[in-house]
């Protein structure tokens, strides 16, 4: 099988033009004719529904949220990147798509982060124009900051909640929608399988999370906005719902899921404090300006108070290994050095998994009404959820899982392999490689749903006229029938352990295995402890009650159910991937100072993995990435 | 576009009957009778005031409205009319509130209310049957019939003594503790009214609201202190015993 | 730490609800209010009874999924909403009442989840700007004032929860209706609508159920936005302005 990333001719900040002069396009009175079904309601889900339907599409979009207004987009805090250049310090799209490149560790595909960086401009207007209240100087024009050790202020935000205001702008061009009729929304409805007709996706089947109803609806074309597999961690940053049903049906339905190994750990989290744990809290990453990352130097201090401990038995690891940078030390490196010194038993907290982050040079130097006025909201935060005073005593941090750059494969026009299937914002492999930089993933969301998808998604329609689906078509019904039974099967294990159980075993493995730090030995046991535990919960499950009706445990069955297939995927290629790059680390590939050791030379290619059959390895496909125009350097931080 | 269910003024339903049923209509037509009847309440207190100032001043006072004839009875009618429209749109709002919270909480813990704003439509209700009271008492003159019979002579004419009959009404501790306990609840309605109207009306911000609710509460007891200074002064402090004689 | 629970538990929206009594025991102090439930769920699953079902997703304190009731607050005690409330804040061996956020516009769908897309109605019914993807001009074209800015932000931060409807007594949405009005009704970009939305949001409003604003400012004491009942003075006013030119044949 070969891959045609179908990328237009021409220099490369031409080609989006060319393809736009190009384009397909379907003529008004012929979009009325097409049907398309938009899964997800996030950034890119939303976006996308609203553009479409304002075009003339007919729109059915699905969101297993009580509401679109709450897809997982609304907690991104940080803000949004665009080359707007307002602040005349030298930005431009050339600089924004080389830091994406860059910041991506040369492992994402040039076109399209090129178009990324060129329609990021538009973003920011079209946010503007739907009232989008993004922060302002007192002239009245639009503030920028830096972000993610960037060095141009680019980043457009709304208070620390730039992610919930860019989510209700989308979701308001929805609302309007959906009052004119041109979108029909289905709060409450979770994909459960994606229907193939003759090779074409053309339908999905749902199931109505409040009825607990399965049914099918079909279309011309399906675009899945469906978000991330963070939560094959358990443990992460992403909301509780997060998962990578959507995208891993489609998998198994032969769409190719590309770099699933590539996750983000962000290095600034609460830590975990128990086994009841639910949920990691990010704290802005803003703190390590001014606090000071440190552990014992011998673990007998370890569970000694920290103010008791001199100065001389502390090791502030960042700023002895990275001079230059210290604790701003980028977030891969910091959250794996955070990593080493808790495996060599110098962590703090319960279950030594955290260190600290210590204000208190910072308090004595500015004084804490100045660090109160910085930070203040966040040390509340903090003393929230962990009862302790940060002012008086170093928080604890420790990194955790909060996005995933991986992805279903898809080419210039965001659709997959299967013709028909397209994939938008977090949900494809793009736009990232390795590493995503902060700032970024509102951008990419924004940018599929608003700027790009509503071009390219011609090329696809165009060669559907007078190619109406049947919904009657004997596909459809195998695909409902087949999801039923996968239900049922779940209510009827009838075993011991409730499903979060499950869930928590798997996530501890994957955080050890494939987490900051993979080795081949590592991934390989952790692929048949995932056979194991994947055979335990298909004997051993226990869920109450039935399949009609608000059942949330059946719901989060469904999804480990698949989390545990995919996290043995994930593991896969990050062991076929013998290299380092990005948040992919590899301990057999690092230079003598522990940095990430690329293999240019082996590995620049896209790993898109097909599907092959239940208990067969799944097939390698590579896309080799050819980059035209930047040359692959060695990112460095001493 | 903003389309439905926004009525056009040519098409749609009359817009004024829209209005009118919209929450904020009726809770408007609420205020703006309660504005007037504070106003009457005001009025009123400054014309009781008289009786500070001796028999022949409130007796004047009472016999130049007597002597308003027919536009007396135009601005009682409009009074009844403002006080049954209050009234009725407070209870239609009543109504539309029961059945939007049909359920109670079981544990039932207000937050952030004021005790004037819980017990708006008791003490409301309360205030209805001391008002039927007071005009009964004062104005019909059916709580004591002898009332009705209290003349003397003003500037040769011969007028209603209502210095007398006020001295002798506020003479019977009951009937005195009937007056403070209507007129505190009286109080109690208007501290929470009258610190509403600005949100109301929306003439308000953050800043400023605190600042109506308190000048509100301030008027409502001010209003209390004035109107309770006369049955006070003529019970405790024997204002005008000498009439009695 | 135990606890002593009494949880509304209602199979679906027709049928009668009750309160029932659960032990929470050797719960952690650090655990969040939902942790605690869910311990209490797996607990229950153990013995064969259906677990709690009750809503929540980000559990951080932005998404506005986790929506209970707890000893008569919604949210609980404290700024924030359920998610964000930890088992410390209680004391050891309380009993704690746990019911659904309560409106007749919120049905309950089962046990301690409601139906609360009556305020989706009420964006579609005009919470938004109509502009064309595509058609805007630069973002820097429009200056809008710092303090216009901050104040929309203000009101834009509202996360649609629904604990002002649920707190207040009349079961009103004032506070929420009145956010997205301040917030679009101050910016430069959602004037030419103003007049129609608040006209269309209002009667929406009404139409799904919700009662009437007594200024109790229950809303206000338990919005995990920190939005301020002021702006419902605000929205009093637009709509009352927006009437009058109705009511005088200006086309609006």
């Amino acid at each position: 099988m070969t891959l045609d990333s179908k990328i237009p001719p021409g220099p490369l900040d031409k080609k989006w033009t060319t393809f736009k002069n190009n384009a397909k396009i379907v003529s008004p009175a012929n979009k009325r004719k097409f049907d398309l079904i938009i899964v997800g309601s996030g950034l890119a889900g939303a976006s996308a529904a609203a553009t479409l339907a304002e075009q003339g599409y007919n729109v059915k979009c699905f969101c297993y949220q009580d509401s679109p207004r709450r897809a997982h987009s609304i907690a991104a805090q940080g803000g949004i990147n665009a080359a707007k250049n307002y602040q005349n310090d030298g930005d431009s799209v050339y600089r924004l798509f080389y830091d994406t490149i860059k910041g991506g560790d040369f492992r994402a595909r040039e076109a399209n982060v090129h178009r990324l960086a060129e329609v990021s401009t538009s973003i920011i207007d079209q946010c503007v124009a739907q009232g989008v209240p993004f922060a302002r100087e007192y002239g009245g024009l639009l503030d920028n900051r830096s972000f993610g050790g960037a060095q141009v202020s680019r980043t457009f935000y709304a208070r620390g909640q730039t992610g919930q205001q860019l989510l209700l702008g989308a979701y308001s061009g929805l609302s309007h929608q959906i009052a004119t009729g041109a979108v029909k929304m289905f709060p409450k409805t979770e994909m459960l399988d994606l229907v193939v007709v003759d090779g074409h996706a053309k339908g999905i089947v749902v199931r109505d999370l409040k009825t607990g109803e399965i049914s099918t609806h079909a279309a011309d074309a399906v675009l899945l906005c469906s978000g991330g597999y963070g939560n094959v961690f358990y443990l992460s940053t992403n909301a509780r719902g997060c998962n990578v049903s959507a995208t891993f049906r489609a998998y198994k339905r032969g769409a190719l899921f590309a770099n699933p190994c590539y996750t983000q750990i962000h290095p600034t989290c609460i830590p975990v404090s128990g086994d009841y744990q639910s949920k990691l809290t990010l704290m802005s990453e803003s703190l390590r300006n001014d606090g000071r990352i440190w552990v014992p130097k011998r673990k007998e201090d370890c569970a000694k108070e920290p103010a008791s401990i001199p100065e001389a038995d502390r090791d502030y690891f960042l700023e002895r290994k990275y001079p230059s940078y210290g604790n701003l030390a980028p977030r891969d490196i910091s959250s794996r050095s955070a990593k080493e010194v808790c495996d060599e038993g110098r962590g703090v907290g319960p279950g030594g998994l955290g260190v600290y982050l210590d204000f208190a040079d910072a308090i004595k130097r500015l004084g804490q009404k100045t660090i109160e006025e910085r930070y203040g909201n966040l040390f509340e935060m903090y003393q929230n959820i962990t009862g302790e005073n940060a002012y008086e005593r170093p928080m604890r941090i420790y990194p955790a899982v909060h996005y995933t750059m991986g992805g279903l494969w898809v080419d210039y026009n965001l659709m997959s392999n299967i013709p028909g299937l397209h994939v938008l914002g977090e949900a494809n492999f793009s736009d990232h490689g390795a590493n995503r930089l902060g700032a970024s993933a509102l951008m990419q969301g924004l940018a599929d749903g608003y700027f790009v998808i509503p071009y390219t998604l011609g090329e696809y329609l165009t060669t559907q006229f007078g190619k109406k689906v049947d919904p009657k078509h004997p596909a459809f019904e195998k695909t409902l029938q087949e999801s039923k039974a996968r239900v049922q099967k779940l209510i009827d294990i009838k075993g011991t352990k409730p499903v979060d159980e499950f869930h928590r075993r798997l996530g501890l493995l994957i955080w050890d295995y494939c987490g900051m730090a993979r080795s081949s030995e590592g991934l390989k046991e952790a692929i048949g402890k995932i056979q194991q535990l994947r055979a335990e919960f298909w004997s051993d499950l226990k869920l109450l009650g039935t399949p009609d009706g608000i059942n949330m445990e059946l719901e989060r069955a469904g999804r480990v159910a698949d989390f545990l297939e995919f996290g043995e995927l994930m593991c896969l290629d990050a062991l076929v991937r013998d290299e380092s790059c990005g948040g992919h680390f590899r301990t057999e590939h690092q230079t003598p100072e522990g940095e990430a050791l690329r293999n240019d030379q082996d590995f620049a290619f896209v790993s898109a993995w097909q599907y092959t059959g239940d208990g067969n390895l799944p097939n390698l496909v590579k896309e080799p990435l050819v980059y035209e125009q930047v040359k692959l350097a060695t990112r460095s931080y001493k | 576009m903003i389309t439905s269910p926004s009525a056009s003024a040519r098409t749609g339903p009359c817009p004024g009957w829209l209005w009118l049923n919209s929450s904020i209509g009726k809770k408007t037509v609420v205020a703006v009778t309660g504005i007037a009847l504070v106003a009457f309440v005001i009025g009123h207190l400054l014309g009781n005031f008289t009786i500070f100032l001796g028999p022949d001043a409130i007796n004047a006072y009472g016999a130049k409205l007597q002597s308003l004839g027919p536009l007396l009875w135009v601005i009682r009618l409009a009074l009844l009319g403002i006080l049954v429209a209050h009234i009725y749109f407070t209870m239609k709002l009543w109504q539309e509130n029961n059945a939007a919270r049909p359920q109670k909480y079981l544990a039932s813990n207000p937050v952030g209310t004021t005790v004037f704003a819980r017990t708006m439509r008791l003490s409301g209700l309360i205030v209805l049957a001391f008002v039927i009271f007071h005009l009964a008492h004062f104005t019909v003159r059916v709580v004591d019939t002898s009332y009705a019979t209290m003349h003397t002579m003003l500037d040769g004419h011969e007028v209603h003594d209502v210095y007398k009959m006020v001295v002798t009404g506020f003479s019977s501790g009951p009937v005195v503790f009937i007056y403070i306990i209507g007129l505190f609840l009286l109080t109690f309605h208007l501290s929470h009214g009258l610190s509403s109207l600005f949100q109301t009306f929306g003439i308000t911000n953050r800043r400023i609201r605190q600042n109506y609710e308190t000048a509100g509460r301030v008027l409502a007891w001010a209003l209390y202190v004035g109107y309770i200074s006369i049955p006070v002064s003529i019970y405790f402090f024997g204002l005008g015993k000498g009439v009695l004689q | 730490m135990n606890f002593h629970l009494k949880v509304w538990r209602q199979k679906d929206t027709n049928a009668p609800g009750t309160l029932e009594e659960y032990e929470a025991e050797n719960i952690p102090a650090g655990a969040s209010f939902l942790e605690m439930l869910d311990i209490v769920n797996a607990g229950l699953t153990r013995k064969n009874i259906e677990p709690i079902q009750f809503d929540s997703d980000c559990r951080e304190g932005i998404c506005g999924t986790c929506s209970l009731t707890i000893n008569g607050i919604p949210h609980g005690k404290g700024r924030g909403t359920t998610c964000q409330l930890y088992m410390r804040k209680f004391q050891d061996g309380e009993t704690i009442t746990i019911e659904p956020f309560r409106a007749d516009a919120f049905p309950v769908q089962r046990d301690l989840v409601t139906n609360r897309s009556a305020f989706d109605r009420v964006i579609q019914a005009g919470g938004y700007i109509s502009e064309r993807t595509g058609s805007a001009p630069d973002a820097n074209s429009v200056p809008i004032s710092k303090v216009i800015a901050d104040q929309a932000m203000d009101a834009a931060a509202c996360i649609g929860c629904g604990a002002c409807a649920a707190a207040c007594p009349n079961g009103s949405a004032m506070l929420f209706v009145s956010a997205k009005v301040t917030h679009l009704g101050l910016l430069p970009q959602g004037k030419p609508e103003k007049n129609r939305r608040v006209l269309s949001m209002v009667r929406q409003m009404d139409e799904e159920g919700f009662g009437n604003c007594s200024n109790y400012y229950a809303c206000e004491a338990v919005c995990p936005a920190g939005v301020p009942a002021a702006f419902i003075g605000r929205m009093n006013r637009e709509f009352t302005a927006a009437s009058v030119k109705e009511m005088l044949g200006m086309s609006v």
